[in-house]
């Protein structure tokens, strides 16, 4: 990030005023962050967060009650009408509900901005042309929205975003409305066009999901304040705030629930124990040490003491291309040889410790470890 | 003011009088005193419905817009706008149509420059007409996605380019069919300008029809009502079905 940000919120405020209230509602609450060129980075956080205020203050649908949003070098809080609408026409953005004009095809829809723009005939279907193959929906280029399926509807929405080849793209939950192959398709796009054009992608998101298949850096946005911010993985592999840990326990798959451990102690009577896997170290982002690496060594543990394992529950996944998950081994809880194991196990890794059957405990967060990838107890 | 030269029969100004009593007794059942009657009366008709429909339409389509974009929320958010014209539309709708006809006729005289004859019909006919029409407008632009403009917004289009190429087109259907609506509507209008000297079918079927007791002469003119009516329906129907079948 040795590049100029091209998005910086500066200690930013936005206030409703509330129906029959003397007190504002405040929707965002003092958010600063830099977002670089380049990057993809996500916002993500419960409905009714602020996040979809937060970046319609980046094209100035929206505008702060304090504070100042700096795009490209310019503070949309202070450009008038006339300025902001050339402005916008170099940010793109894709929607939900993908927002598409219904009287108009697929390349009518695409040509929109380039109309406004007034770009001349053969330039614009020329670009058009090109936009569609880009989005893979050459054939589809006569269609009206109604015509086509969800994912196709959102890529002639990101077709039309990109048509005047914006240096930012916000896409404001483009894919909470689809499934999770067209998801998929789509967040591959959008990563496409990141790529391949260079876009800046701003990516509001309630699907942590999302964040971790294609953002560098997220946001995770609770009651219109920042509460955590930094590298994808990092905040998978360490996150501090409870919501945070509540939106990753959507993501990643490795930790058995409450129910989980019930299932597994009437097969597996003896001791549970679930171990964090960390791929690489999470350098502090708030000055407090850095969180290392786990689950790398227990193989060579279980080797070294010799004792009996039975892997019975586990999930990995990869975020920025480093593993992130749990591991939940089942152990012979007579046996000599746990006790000095236990030991070593706990040096070099996060775990939690179930017991057993007929001492069934669940360690609180502190003896777990100081970062805890883990789900709050439900 | 007519379309329709009156060559044979002379120009009827007030129904009531004298000149034009005995002329028109003359004419009971009598069709070849009656079908140019009938055939200028058509004319006065369609030239009072087509002239008030592209007038106040107009104005209508504009009020309608100025509402919607007014209400709080919308394009040019303007409360007290919003209430100022909501009062006038409210005050002026309920008003009975004949009724507004008498009470119009100082104004109408200072704008029209008489109070009698077709065109001084026309211009209260094209006030109730915007009125009617700008309620129907906003109406039918309430349910237009308000995503669809916050896209078009978003692509820094001027909020005059939103309503030309995003509302209108998004909204037309309807609109189309509003305007259907309003044509009947017109078509009722235009019946009481006999009162005031505006000829049309409406006159031609209470003064030779209903004042002359000839149920023919009053039935000819409620079928040709009728069928303007279905005509006019059935297009609007056809077009929209049309839009339908591709946009949704």
């Amino acid at each position: 990030m040795a590049d100029e940000p091209i998005i910086t919120f500066d200690h930013v405020v936005k206030e409703f005023q509330r129906r029959g209230s003397k007190t504002p509602f405040r929707a965002l609450d003092d958010i600063s962050l830099s977002i670089a060129p380049g990057e993809i980075f996500g916002v993500i956080g419960y409905s009714g967060a602020g996040k979809s205020t937060l970046v319609r203050m980046i094209n100035a649908l929206e505008k702060p009650t304090s504070g100042s949003v700096v795009v490209m070098g310019t503070d949309m809080t202070r450009l008038k009408e006339r300025q902001l609408r050339e402005t916008r026409r170099s940010i793109g953005m894709v929607f939900q509900q993908f927002n598409l004009f219904s009287t108009r095809t697929a390349a009518q829809n695409i040509a929109y901005p380039l109309e406004l723009d007034r770009w001349r005939q053969d330039y614009l279907e020329r670009r058009v042309a090109k936009l569609l193959e880009f989005v893979g929906l050459t054939e589809q280029a006569d269609k009206y929205p109604a015509q086509l399926s969800g994912g196709q509807k959102q890529r002639v929405g990101i077709a039309r975003a990109l048509a005047t080849n914006p240096r930012i793209l916000l896409a404001d939950e483009a894919t909470s409305a689809l499934d999770p192959e067209t998801t998929g398709e789509v967040l591959q796009l959008l990563k496409r066009a990141n790529e391949q054009l260079g876009v800046t992608i701003v990516l509001i998101t309630h699907q942590m999901d999302v964040v971790r298949q294609i953002a560098d850096r997220v946001a995770v946005v609770s009651d219109g304040r920042i509460v955590e911010t930094g590298p994808v993985y990092d905040v998978f592999a360490a996150p501090h705030d409870p919501v945070t840990r509540r939106f990753i326990a959507t993501s990643v798959s490795g930790l058995p629930d409450e129910a989980c451990i019930e299932r597994l102690r009437g097969d597996w009577p003896g001791r549970i124990i679930s171990v964090l896997v960390r791929q690489k170290d999470v350098p502090a982002r708030d000055g407090h040490g850095a969180v290392p690496a786990s689950g790398q060594d227990v193989s060579a543990l279980i080797a070294r003491h010799g004792v009996h394992s039975s892997l019975i529950y586990g999930g990995m996944d990869t975020v920025q291309g480093s593993a992130i998950g749990a591991l939940t081994y089942g152990f012979d809880e007579t046996e000599a040889a746990l006790g000095p194991f236990l030991e070593d196990l706990r040096r070099t890794n996060d775990i939690i410790d179930f017991g057993t059957a007929a001492a069934p405990r669940r360690e609180s967060h502190a003896q777990a470890g100081e970062s805890g990838e883990r789900k709050e107890t439900k | 003011m007519s379309i329709i030269a009156t060559g044979v029969v002379p120009a009827f100004a007030a129904p009531l009088a004298v000149t034009e009593r005995t002329q028109t007794f003359a004419s009971r059942g009598n069709w070849t005193v009656l079908k140019p009657l009938l055939v200028q009366s058509i004319g006065q008709t369609l030239e009072m419905v087509l002239v008030t429909l592209v007038i106040g339409g107009f104005l209508g389509l504009v009020l309608g817009i100025l509402l919607y974009g007014s209400r709080p929320g919308n394009l040019f958010e303007n409360a007290v706008l919003y209430r100022i014209l909501s009062v006038i539309v409210n005050v002026i709708r309920p008003i009975p149509f004949i009724i507004f006809l008498a009470a119009m006729q100082p104004l109408t005289i200072k704008v029209v420059g008489t109070s009698i004859g077709t065109a001084a019909a026309i211009f209260p006919m094209v006030i109730m007409c915007t009125v009617a029409t700008s309620r129907l407008v906003e109406q039918n632009l309430l349910p237009v996605d308000p995503g669809v403009i916050e896209a078009a917004r978003a692509m820094g289009a001027s909020r005059f380019t939103i309503i030309r190429t995003v509302l209108i087109p998004e909204a037309l259907s309807p609109l189309i069919l509003a305007y259907a609506f309003l044509f009947v509507s017109l078509l009722d209008m235009s019946a009481m300008a006999g009162y005031i000297g505006g000829g049309g079918l409406g006159n031609f079927a209470i003064a030779y029809g209903y004042q002359k007791f000839d149920q023919t002469v009053t039935w000819t003119a409620v079928i040709i009502m009728i069928v303007l009516v279905q005509v006019v329906q059935a297009i609007a129907n056809a077009i929209v079905k049309h839009r339908q079948r591709r946009f949704s």
